[in-house]
Formats: structure tokens, sequence, C-alpha cells
């Protein structure tokens, strides 16, 4: 009786989850299915398959990748995001050990700017930051990587001092009786011990900065298009968007993302998890 | 270590602090104090006192987006956890394949805003325009849009951390309510729930404060429509300064009294968490 309840139980458990995953993963199907349609047919039916007439192969890719710049817009993300990312890594980690070993009144007012910077809203100094980024010279794909490692330094000293607090200091004065300048003492032993933490940064920057829009767009959108300013620039000035190509381009734009995904998925659930709970 | 490391601040401090102040200082100091200021260059900019502020205030669309964000925020904060929780509980039993629902339920979440709101765009609109409207016909349907896309979004998000919070109760703990008698629904509330205290908290508030701060899908979804009603605090701070052209110093105050309201939601937050580890 007990084992015919527990079965019943598990497959109500079973198919409801299922449904719900269904449900979660039609949004990124309809647009793949609707991919592949004339851009006449989605508004009207975009929950039907594609037929003999609607079909129209790889033309909504060829013109979405065309209009937008596609490849040289996946090639700024790149750029952009790997660039930003190890910079704010191998930067940040290094002034967090700075600031939690080093106690003096400099140090203290830098941990509090840095933390205090996190609950800024980005509109907050949107207009100023392009501004200040225009007159320096920043407006470009590399100078973006130094306002990436500014605006986004908070959270990731943040989250490395937290875990610096918590390397004993005997092993790092261990490291210097050896005869180990700081640099050395650094990179020998302390960035080693960092590397989870590490880990977790990188991941939330990357995403961060991956799918980032307006910071981008108003400091070098005019020249150079990441992902999704190349998305955005899909729809026209009245608003009329060519609904064919902006199919294609939404599956190219997830593509990287879902590859990326279940590549490295234990990392990026533990990191973002990590992360939520620090910040 | 000490005495030596602190001759080395050039070298471990200075290139994150000087990007931090070309990226985050300058332009926050200098944000401040053009918000009581009229410009439209900076280097023509005129002291106005309060003015911006006044007039930010007196401006129907910013309250309207004021507003617009808060009911957006309350609905949203309670439909996401809830969902969130029911399904972190649901996956927590010991199940077999639980990992495979829970990698399906966190994906939405790596998928970026505008991306996000171009494909709930599409799939509304497929539904609309069966009685011939569409997405922009009504801020109502901006704003169920906005709320089913952030449902979808960060459930999953929200449900990796209650499913951590959950698998740290103590088996234990669990163990002797049940030998005490305790159905599943009084575990739940009399065991469960407190324990994951702090990932509840950790969950609301950074629902909030992403709903407040919600940009980019507001962009791509409605882009404010049908007549700015559809409108949230950020999308409102970004088109007076850029669609509005004299009006850059409001802008930049509405922009302060953004940053108010958010820093304000984070320092309750501090408040209490901080509360709670002394209480602990």
């Amino acid at each position: 009786m007990k084992e015919n309840k527990s079965k019943i139980s598990n497959g109500l458990f079973y198919t409801l989850l299922s449904l719900l995953s269904v449900a979660f993963l039609s949004p990124i199907f309809i647009v793949l299915m609707n991919s592949f349609k004339g851009r006449f047919f989605i508004d009207k039916l975009p929950f039907k398959f594609p037929n003999s007439e609607t079909y129209v192969k790889f033309e909504n890719y060829l013109t979405g990748i065309e209009k937008t710049q596609f490849f040289s817009a996946f090639k700024y993300s790149i750029f952009i995001t790997i660039g930003s990312v190890a910079a704010i890594v191998f930067f940040t980690s290094m002034t967090a050990w700075y600031i939690i070993r080093v106690k003096s009144a400099i140090t203290k007012v830098l941990y509090f700017l840095f933390a205090f910077s996190m609950i800024v809203p980005f509109q907050m100094v949107m207009f100023t930051m392009s501004m200040v980024a225009n007159r320096a010279g920043l407006d470009n794909p590399v100078g973006i990587i130094v306002i990436y490692l500014g605006f986004g330094s908070g959270l990731s000293v943040f989250m490395f001092a937290g875990f610096v607090k918590s390397i004993p200091l005997e092993i790092e004065e261990a490291a210097e009786i050896d005869g180990c300048s700081p640099i050395q003492t650094y990179f020998r032993v302390v960035f080693p011990i960092l590397k989870p933490t590490a880990i977790t940064v990188a991941i939330l920057n990357a995403m961060w900065i991956w799918n980032d829009y307006l910071l981008p767009y108003l400091t070098i959108g005019n020249d150079y298009k990441t992902i999704p300013i190349a998305v955005q620039s899909l729809k026209g000035n009245y608003g009329s968007i060519d609904m064919g190509a902006m199919m294609a381009v939404l599956v190219l734009a997830m593509l990287p993302i879902i590859v990326f995904y279940f590549i490295c998925q234990k990392h990026i659930i533990k990191g973002v998890v990590a992360g939520a709970v620090k910040g | 270590m000490q005495k030596k490391l602190k001759y080395y601040f050039p070298i471990f401090a200075l290139p994150t602090v000087a990007a931090f102040t070309i990226a985050f200082f300058v332009p926050f100091v200098l944000g401040v104090f053009l918000s009581f200021t009229k410009f439209t260059t900076v280097s023509d900019a005129k002291w106005v006192g309060f003015t911006n502020y006044i007039q930010a205030f007196q401006n129907g669309e910013f309250l309207n987006a004021l507003w617009f964000t808060v009911k957006f925020a309350v609905v949203s904060v309670i439909t996401i956890n809830v969902f969130a929780f029911a399904l972190a509980f649901a996956l927590t039993r010991g199940k077999k394949g639980t990992n495979t629902f829970r990698t399906i339920f966190f994906m939405p979440n790596l998928i970026g805003g505008i991306v996000l709101g171009y494909i709930w765009r599409m799939i509304f609109n497929g539904f609309l325009l069966r009685y011939q409207v569409d997405l922009t016909y009504d801020a109502k349907f901006g704003f169920w849009g906005l709320i089913i896309l952030m449902n979808w979004q960060l459930i999953g998000y929200m449900m990796i951390i209650y499913v951590a919070g959950i698998q740290n109760v103590p088996t234990d703990l669990i163990e002797a309510a049940k030998i005490d008698g305790a159905g599943p629904f009084k575990i739940l509330k009399n065991v469960i729930i407190p324990m994951v205290m702090p990932s509840i908290t950790i969950c609301l508030f950074l629902t909030i404060t992403n709903g407040f701060k919600l940009f980019d899908q507001n962009l791509a979804l409605t882009d404010g429509l049908p007549s700015k009603k559809s409108e949230m605090l950020a999308l409102n701070i970004y088109k007076t300064f850029y669609g509005k052209p004299g009006y850059e110093g409001v802008g930049q105050a509405k922009a302060v009294v953004f940053f108010i309201i958010v820093a304000a939601i984070a320092f309750v937050q501090l408040v209490i968490t901080r509360k709670r580890e002394v209480e602990s």
C-alpha cells in the first residue's frame, strides 16, 4: 500500500517537473523555430512549425548577420569580456591582499569606497562616466577594459578581501623568512590559495560584461558594437523590426552562452551562489 | 611583511585605484555636483540649487515610473520567491534526476536582458495579435509581460540559493521533528523556513534590487510604450538624459534620487543581516 502511494507521488513529481522544464525551455525553442520562418509569418503565427510556405532555410541568418555585422560584434564581445575579466581578476586580487594586509588610514578609506561603489546603480554615473571615458581617450575596445576594471572593482575587491581575511598569516610569514619579496610571496603563495575565489569572481564578471548593454553602448557604441548592442540595433528608429533577422540573431546570441553553460555549469552555479551570498 | 608591503602600493593597488577613480569616483562626485546645475556639456554648468530636484518631482512621468517600479518590485519579489522556494523544496527531497531539472531552470538566468526582452516580445505579441492588440497597447500588458519575463529569468537563480540553504538544514533536526509527530507542512513551517531565513533574506533583497535597477528588459520589451506608461525608473532617467535636450540636470537629479532609493534598500538589508549575526 505504502509502496503504491510513493510510486504515484513519484510519477506526479516527475510529470510536473518535466512539464515545467518544457515550459522553461519552450521560449528558446520557439525562437529557434521562428528563425527559419519568413519574416512576415513570425508575428502572426509564432507558435506554428515552419511549413513549405513559411520555411526560408538560412535566409534570416544571412540577413541578420549582415545587418548587425554579427561576427564583428562577436569578436568585440569576446575581446572585451576576456580582457576585462583577466584585468579584474589580476588587479583586484592584488589590491584586496594589499588592503587587508596593510593597515592604514588609506586602505581603510579605500575598502569603504570599494564597498560603497557596489550599491551605486549605473544610471547614477552613466552620463559622467561616458564623458570622462571620452575625455580620457578610453572610448575604444582597449580603453573600455579600464572602465570595466574600475566599475567592477567594488564587488571583486570585496569578494577577494573576504577570502584573504581567512588565510592564516603564518603561511605568508614563512614565505618571507624563506626570503620571498612581497611580489614573490603574492604570486607563489597567496594567489594559488585565492584560486577558488578567482573562479567565482571571473564567472560573475564574465556574465555581467558579456550581457552588458548600456555601458558599452554609451562609451563605444557608435564605433564598436558588442552583441547586445547589435541585437538592439535591429530595432529601427520608428520601432519597426525585421523579425526574421531578429530571431536568427537571438539564436546566435544565445548559442555561445548555452555552450559555455553546458561546459562549466558546476563552476557557474557555484560561483553565482557564492557571489549572491557575499554580495 | 606589512612593513615591506606598505611600499608596494604602486604595484598592488595603484592600477585598480586609478581605474576606480576614472570609472567610478570622479563620475560619482561629478554626478552629485551636476545634479545641482543646469548643463549640456559640463563645462557650461550653472548652479541652480534644488531646481532640478523640484522639477523631477513635479514631473508626472517620473512619479509614474517610480510607482510602476514599486509595483513591479513588490509583485515580482513575491512571485519569484514563492515559485523559487517551492521548486527548491521539491528538488531537495533526495529524488533522482533533480540535477537535470536544476540545470534547466537555472539556464535563463545566463541570457542577457536585451535578448530576453526580444524573445518575450515576440511570444507575447504572438498571443496578443490574435485579439488585434500588441504589448504596447496598454501599460498593463507591459507590466505583466515584465513580471513573467523576470520570473522566467530569476526563478532558477533564486531556486539555487534556496537549495543551498535547505541542504544546510541538519537532517537530524528534521528526523527529530518527525519522531515528535510533525507532518510535512509543520516541518516546513517550523523547522525548514526558520533555518533558511538567511537565504530568504538574500533572495528577497536580490529580487528587490534587481526589480528597482531593471533596465535592459524594460527597453527591449516595451521601450516604455504606450507613451511612457510602462517606463521604469532606470529607463526614465536614461530617456531624460538622452531624449530631452536641456534636461540633463533634471536627469542627473533623478539619478541621485534613484541612487538614494537603491542605497536605502541596501542599508536596510545590511542592518537586518548584522542584527541576525549578533543574535546568533
